[in-house]
């Protein structure tokens, strides 16, 4: 255990952790987009920077990434944090001026609008749905692609994925709802921003409601080894 | 059009074999596919992919970030026109139009014939030189616009 102060408040940690999760654990509030406690984080959105004193110097790091260690300071909010988190507010409100859930934090933030010229993006490149895909689901079916200006979130060669099993979890995870999908009648339709793919779903045995996308249940039944039939029934008629 | 090259795998397979099919070695990888293709066809980096055992996602990202690699083949010969501060006030812009209108493409296009590809870089540390025309490994310093169909014209 390493004893650091944030805000002034002493508080424990497990050695390893990083600053922001050791800030939720204990209620103090960082904002964030990209932080997620079941995936690796990756710093992208850098809203979650702090100002963190050792030897003497103040300096600013990103606190999804930043380990905890013994008499550490924090503060999570001073003038030079709020001035620079508006700034990549204002960048990113730029890229999606017209998302709503980034103006929602702009405005929390008091950042009403951008100096930068205005794109029309949705997606900010957090890579969120890239890491659920490849480290939760397993899967792997989209990523960051190209570089610069050119960045985008795509699947390979912006072709259908033949990995992709239509579960969602990338539209579900989206801090910003960048992606979305729904289900028409017998198939699944997936948005990513540069690409879409559809998904033929099960038909339940006994009511006949269209329930999940075949591929999916397929993928589950064989991670879980369960028999041929397991999912002939729609959770709803299974006893 | 052009014949597709075939997937001529088993050119992968001895690249891959000389890396003993280490996926931290992707990026030479791909480099040496791409000495051997002159671009990086798709059926390659789907065959990296499964012998590698890695996803394609993580190769078609590397694929892309990189501006050395290319996923459209390219010409037989690779035009760098240096954009670099020194040789951009050298005139360097001229130069780039004058091979523009010369072969009638874009940087980052390739000619009907496939003779030519035509890329910019900012900067090759050569500045003395400004402005430089780099055909394939071939420098070419102080160019002019009026010297540049003669140097076209040296390549077949
Ligand atoms: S939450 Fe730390 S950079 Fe996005
Ligand atoms: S600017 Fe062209 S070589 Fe430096």
């Amino acid at each position: 255990m390493v004893t650091l102060k944030i805000d002034g408040r002493e508080v424990q940690a497990e050695e390893g952790k990083t600053i922001l999760e050791v800030a939720r654990e204990n209620n103090i509030y960082i904002p964030s987009l990209c932080y997620h406690e079941e995936v690796t984080p990756y710093g992208a959105c850098r809203l979650c920077l702090v100002e963190v004193t050792g030897n003497g110097r103040e300096r600013l790091v990103v606190s999804c990434l930043y380990e905890v260690a013994d008499g550490l300071k924090v503060k999570t909010n001073s003038e030079r944090i709020a001035a620079n988190r508006q700034m990549i507010m204002e960048l990113l409100l730029a890229r999606c001026p017209n998302n709503q859930a980034i103006q929602e934090l702009a405005r929390q933030l008091g950042v009403e609008k951008t100096s930068f010229k205005l794109d029309d993006n949705q997606c900010m490149l957090c890579a969120l749905c890239v890491r659920v895909c490849q480290e939760v689901v397993g899967v792997s079916a989209i990523s960051l692609v190209n570089r610069g200006v050119d960045r985008a979130l795509a699947t390979p060669f912006y072709e259908p994925s033949d990995v992709c099993i239509g579960c969602g979890s990338c539209a579900y995870v989206c801090p910003v709802d960048a992606i979305r999908f729904e289900d028409i009648g017998d198939t699944r339709y997936i948005y990513w921003p540069n690409n879409k793919m559809e998904f033929k779903l099960k038909k339940c045995k006994t009511c006949g409601n269209y329930w999940a996308p075949e591929k999916e249940l397929e993928y589950i039944r064989k991670q879980a080894n369960l028999p041929a039939d397991a999912f002939d029934n729609c959770p709803d008629c299974r006893e | 059009m052009p014949t597709k090259s075939k997937p001529a795998k088993p050119k992968v397979k001895a690249i891959l074999d000389s890396y003993q099919g280490d996926p931290s070695m992707l990026v030479s990888i791909l480099q040496d596919v791409q000495a051997e293709y002159n671009y990086l066809p798709k059926e390659t980096l789907t065959q990296v992919s499964q012998d590698l055992d890695i996803p394609l996602t993580r190769v078609y990202s590397v694929a892309t970030f990189f501006k050395a690699f290319s996923l459209k083949p390219r010409g037989r010969h690779i035009i760098n026109v240096c954009l670099g501060t020194a040789c951009h006030v050298r005139g360097a812009v001229r130069i780039r139009d004058e091979i523009e209108r010369e072969l009638d493409i874009k940087p980052g296009e390739t000619t009907e014939d496939f003779k030519f590809t035509l890329e910019t870089v900012n900067c090759v540390g050569a500045c003395a030189l400004g402005p430089i025309v780099i055909i394939d490994s071939k420098y070419s310093g102080q160019m002019k616009p009026d010297k540049v169909k003669t140097l076209l014209e040296s390549y077949d």
